[in-house]
């Protein structure tokens, strides 16, 4: 019997056009967010200058404090992979601004009524912000290294750093147009991100470990993504230094997180066209 | 001036690119759009005015699928605007009230996220940008950032995004807002070279009656979001039985409604004509 290939055939053929038009969409978005940077960098420039005070000045005093680090290793190492994600964290926590200012200045309507799905939208976005995130990252690399932090620059580990960070980024951009999509102005969403931003820092091991916490904080931080994030970070991005949860299980909360967070936008993303 | 081919006058049985049956949208205890029921043919430019909360623009935003109706449905180029909202996004151009246009990128990069947004094919990326650029006279400035364009600019920018996956009905949120007189022209011809070309109805919202006798083959006029009549301009003038469009308008919407504009509406077209002028 022919037919039953050659149906298979067609269903896998369909299948894959599906799937390079959905690529098409999630690539449209993050190009376009990407270049956008590119024709104004200055951003990047300022935004780097957050994480070296954490780290010089911080990180520097806080080392003459014994116990912070949970271990015998030195405070500063402890430090680096915290500030990594926290200045992750504050690149992507206010992304969901640029949706509301999309909104008022009417580019949003330009997407929603193109027929690209809008989980792709949400996806390229969270993307652009991956990207965003990474040049984060060799900021704060560099400036670890001039610290004598004891970075391990396994290929390995410097991939596993890469997809932390862009599923954290990914992932608290998301939650942040989520924020922008129910809140729906400027005003409102500047104060419920400052809001936001030093719960979901402080609430995690950024800078302190878990075990210095009363139960009830541990309890917080053990739902906080930036946690697992972070105890990711210091496996991979330290030498020597072992992940708390597991690496696997870092990545798996992160990647649920992200996945659910996808959903709920894809839901709320086109009420703000509304 | 250059006509296309004679458009029907009267609603057509047949070839309708855009239908609604009794389409209705509430806001809370506001109806925004109030049982509008009305059919525009393949190929005709079809006007829709009204004063400021009138209802043009969620009657425009039911029809471009990013708003869902309360109640009634609609088609448009034959795909139920509700359960089918993908196919009628495909065939579908729309210039918003707004800019549509980032400035954050060039010209050319702007055509280029609507060539992937509708999914035109790789090989054809580049010719079709070029061709929109060059119909829209912005070849020589495609690599300059959007945010450096005149208003005029900008407007045929957003036309030329609109159009190049070949839409069949494109709509048009107040269009020439806040353009000069020239630009006014621009943006009249260039709607009609999309009807003579590519036989696309064109829905167009706008304030200015000399606007709507001037391009349109139709026009319905829309008060508290009712539809209180349709017709050609002439038919128009002949019914209210007075002179001008102007008058025409008054006659048959009535005064100013005590709903209509109020402060989001004056800050939204203000700023809209601060960025477009």
């Amino acid at each position: 019997m022919p037919a039953r290939p050659v149906k298979a055939q067609r269903n896998t053929a369909n299948l894959f056009d599906a799937a390079g038009s959905y690529a098409t969409y999630v690539i449209a978005v993050a190009d376009a967010e990407l270049r956008k940077l590119r024709h104004d960098p200055w951003e990047l420039f300022s935004r780097a200058i957050q994480p070296l005070l954490w780290l010089v000045l911080f990180g520097e005093v806080m080392a003459q404090v014994r116990g912070l680090s949970a271990g015998t290793g030195r405070y500063i190492d402890y430090l680096a992979p915290g500030i990594l994600a926290q200045s992750v964290l504050f690149v992507s926590i206010f992304y969901g601004i640029s949706a509301i200012w999309e909104r008022d200045l009417g580019v949003l309507h330009r997407y929603m009524v193109s027929p690209a799905p809008r989980s792709a939208l949400v996806i390229g976005k969270a993307i652009s912000s991956s990207a965003r995130a990474l040049s984060q990252a060799l900021v704060v690399y560099l400036c670890a290294a001039g610290l004598g932090v004891a970075l391990s620059l396994a290929p390995s580990h410097i991939l596993a750093v890469i997809l932390l960070i862009a599923l954290g980024s990914g992932l608290f951009s998301t939650f942040s147009l989520i924020i922008a999509c129910i809140v729906k102005t400027r005003e409102r969403f500047m104060g419920i991100g400052q809001v936001l931003t030093m719960p979901i820092f402080f609430a995690s091991n950024a800078i302190y470990p878990l075990s210095l916490m009363p139960g009830w904080l541990k309890a917080v931080s053990s739902f906080n993504p930036l946690t697992y994030e972070v105890d990711g970070l210091r496996a991979m991005m330290l030498s020597g230094h072992a992940s708390v949860f597991g690496l696997g299980f870092d990545f798996a909360a992160l990647a649920v997180t992200q996945a659910l967070l996808i959903a709920v936008a894809t839901f709320f993303y086109p009420r703000l066209t509304e | 001036m250059a006509q296309g081919p004679a458009p029907p006058a009267l609603a057509p049985a047949g070839g309708a690119v855009v239908e609604t049956f009794a389409l209705t949208r509430r806001f809370g205890a506001v109806v925004a759009v109030d049982g509008v029921s009305l059919s525009i043919a393949v190929g005709e430019i079809f006007g829709l005015i009204g004063a400021n909360g009138a209802g043009k623009t969620t009657l425009i935003k039911m029809l471009t699928t990013m708003l869902r109706p309360t109640s009634g449905r609609a088609t448009v180029a034959g795909f139920d605007i509700a359960t089918q909202a993908g196919e009628v996004r495909k065939r579908i151009g729309y210039v918003p009230q707004l800019l549509s246009a980032d400035r954050e990128l060039t010209g050319e990069e702007n055509l280029m996220l609507s060539a992937r947004l509708y999914l035109i094919p790789r090989a054809e990326r580049a010719r079709r940008v070029a061709e929109a650029l060059a119909m829209m006279g912005l070849t020589e400035v495609r690599h300059r950032l959007a945010r450096d364009y005149s208003g005029g600019m900008l407007r045929r920018l957003e036309i030329a995004q609109s159009m190049l996956h070949r839409p069949i009905v494109f709509f048009m949120d107040e269009p020439t807002v806040g353009l000069d007189p020239a630009g006014r022209h621009t943006v009249w011809e260039l709607v009609r070279q999309l009807r003579r070309e590519a036989n696309a109805a064109v829905v167009v919202t706008t304030h200015y009656m000399d606007e709507a006798e001037e391009l349109c083959d139709r026009i319905a006029i829309l008060h508290s979001g009712k539809l209180v009549a349709i017709g050609t301009a002439a038919e128009l003038r002949a019914r209210a039985g007075v002179g001008t469009l102007d008058e025409a308008f008054v006659a048959l919407a009535g005064s100013e409604s005590e709903t209509s504009g109020g402060y989001r509406h004056a800050r939204e077209a203000r700023q809209s004509a601060a960025e477009h002028g």
